[in-house]
């Protein structure tokens, strides 16, 4: 069934507090629902439509400083101004995509790097609306006139978001227009004399999955309550590539695997103090070597074959 | 009525001229071969004919209207569609959702409508669906329909191909070398297929280099050489034209020549 995958997630979102010792388990828990989200747009471009992005934090720069400038600056309530975060970033996505998605492999790599840098480097020099380097406080989400606080409503929050972003992506795949874009991946050419806007569908994918992002940037902000230049940096843009790799490119449910495990991973290799970073490399490392295709593909092939 | 005609057509690369003035016209309902020895620009015309490439000089006519410079998806949608020498299968897909991609001309529904799964998207999937599975047996692969396409076996790619560009219904169906690799059963599979096509009304243009299959099909045989026409004409007449003997064989002598066309 098409969307078994979201019904399963769903449940266990709502079974997993039940096994929570304390509250700091629901703000891990809601990172992760935030990168997950971001990364399953990602991985529409990435997995299904075959199509890299270096600079996909530039979209959750966009999100994020949404929120900030739209509530302090033009009095605008912080859920409209994701809203609004989340269309500027498909408007930008659509502009910037049409001449850099003609570009193919590591020439739209470096492409879209160029784009994630010129984001971070506006949002830092643009001190006047953005903070500079230092960022700015992010006013608290109100909801209804109830104020969001703590770590249990931010669970719940992300956690519906992310169900959803799941359903549209799981609709998205086995719809014409997905079918189209898994043609793209695998053969421009058969997919352009079948008749489809090769050039058009690259460009429909690249806008969506930058308003994944997006939205996943203004959660990110409003969860912290704090935001800097460093949420579209190049560093988030790569992490947010390794998690669709690590989980496995288009897998959906990867996307979730892949983010759960590059924000539970640092938290619980603190044990390892000044070698913490280099035990993530190391692990992330032989993931890759043992599951090479990310983890959820390679474990259900895997599944697949010793149940034959 | 002529489905398609070409115009001195001709494309240089760097100097080279890979095909060169060549001038065809194809009847509507016919089976039209083109042959000559390798390098002598019969996928580079498929290539002009599909709008993978644009012509340096000469234009192209599909169904009476100029298409010169026309892109690959506007010409499916006018009716074209082609298979490739050198496979191109979605090989991440199911062999179904492979020839499901052919209906994509067909389908009428929105990103919005997409994303939401809305009624009319699930009546879309179901009706390409349908489609997609009888363009399969009509290839003979209906069983493997639910099988990776990356598990199928050469021949059977090359049927899956041929389904796949079925499944847009086309007017027009450009097949290059479709029994290339294929063994002499595989290759009279392709033979009964190709002849229940033109059964449809549909045109076939074949590039081939297995002269039985285009001896026995053809209503006309197109021979190129070095990217310009050798010849033309019904099979028995490029049978014995002694320069298409000569480009073949590189010498004079009907026994070979009867040998390398039988």
């Amino acid at each position: 069934m098409r969307l078994l995958p979201a019904i399963a997630i769903a449940a266990i979102l709502v079974i997993l507090p039940y096994f929570f010792p304390s509250a700091y388990y629901y703000r891990i828990g809601a990172l992760v629902f935030i990168f997950a989200l971001a990364v399953v747009g990602l991985n529409l471009l990435m997995g299904f439509a075959g199509q890299v992005s270096l600079g996909h934090a530039g979209f959750l720069g966009i999100g994020a400083y949404s929120v900030v400038i739209g509530p302090v600056y033009f009095g605008l309530p912080s859920w409209l101004s994701l809203f609004a975060g989340a269309a500027l970033s498909g408007v930008i996505a659509f502009l910037v995509g049409r001449p850099i998605l003609r570009l193919k492999g590591h020439y739209l790599a470096v492409a879209t790097l160029g784009f994630g840098l010129l984001v971070a480097i506006v949002l830092t020099n643009e001190a006047g609306w953005t903070g500079g380097p230092d960022g700015l406080s992010v006013p608290r989400l109100t909801l209804f006139g109830w104020q969001v606080r703590g770590s249990n409503a931010w669970y719940w929050i992300t956690g519906a978001t992310l169900v959803a972003g799941f359903v549209l992506a799981l609709n998205l795949m086995s719809s014409p227009t997905g079918r189209a874009l898994q043609a793209i991946h695998d053969s421009e050419i058969a997919a352009l004399v079948l008749g489809v806007d090769v050039a058009r569908k690259k460009l429909t994918v690249f806008t969506i999955s930058a308003v994944y992002a997006s939205v996943a940037g203004s959660y990110l902000a409003l969860f912290n309550g704090h935001v800097t230049p460093d949420v579209a940096g190049f560093l988030r843009s790569i992490e947010l590539v390794a998690m669709v790799v690590l989980g496995g490119m288009g897998s959906i449910v990867g996307s979730l695997v892949g983010a759960a495990v590059l924000v539970v991973l640092p938290q619980a290799l603190t044990i390892f103090h000044e070698y913490e970073q280099a035990m993530l490399g190391l692990i992330v490392m032989v993931f890759m070597i043992f599951l090479r295709r990310g983890i959820v593909p390679s474990l259900a092939a895997a599944f697949a074959g010793w149940r034959k | 009525m002529m489905i398609l005609q070409t115009d001195r057509l001709s494309i240089s690369f760097g100097g080279v001229r890979a095909v060169d003035g060549v001038n065809i016209a194809v009847e509507s309902g016919q089976v039209f071969s083109i042959i000559g020895p390798n390098g002598s620009g019969k996928t580079t015309l498929f290539n002009l004919m599909s709008g993978i490439y644009i012509p340096t000089d000469g234009g192209i006519r599909l169904a009476g209207e100029t298409v010169t410079g026309v892109a690959p998806d506007q010409l499916s949608r006018r009716g074209l569609s082609r298979t490739f020498q050198n496979l191109q299968i979605f090989s991440r897909m199911s062999v179904l959702e492979n020839v499901m991609v052919g209906r994509h001309r067909h389908e009428r529904t929105g990103i919005m409508a997409d994303l939401l799964h809305l009624p009319s998207v699930a009546r879309q999937n179901e009706a390409t669906r349908e489609a997609a599975r009888a363009a399969l047996a009509r290839v003979g692969l209906a069983e493997a329909a639910d099988r990776p396409a990356s598990s199928l076996a050469y021949g059977a790619l090359k049927r899956l191909e041929i389904a796949r560009a079925l499944a847009s219904e086309p007017k027009l169906l450009l097949l290059d070398e479709p029994a290339a690799g294929c063994n002499p059963v595989e290759t009279q599979e392709i033979d009964r297929v190709i002849r229940s096509i033109v059964k449809d009304g549909i045109t076939v243009v074949l590039v081939e280099h297995d002269m039985r299959l285009v001896m026995n099909i053809s209503d006309r045989v197109h021979v190129l050489s070095s990217g310009r026409t050798l010849a033309e004409g019904t099979p028995e007449q490029v049978r014995s034209n002694a320069a298409v003997i000569e480009v073949y064989l590189g010498v004079h002598g009907s026994q070979e020549a009867d040998r390398a066309f039988d």
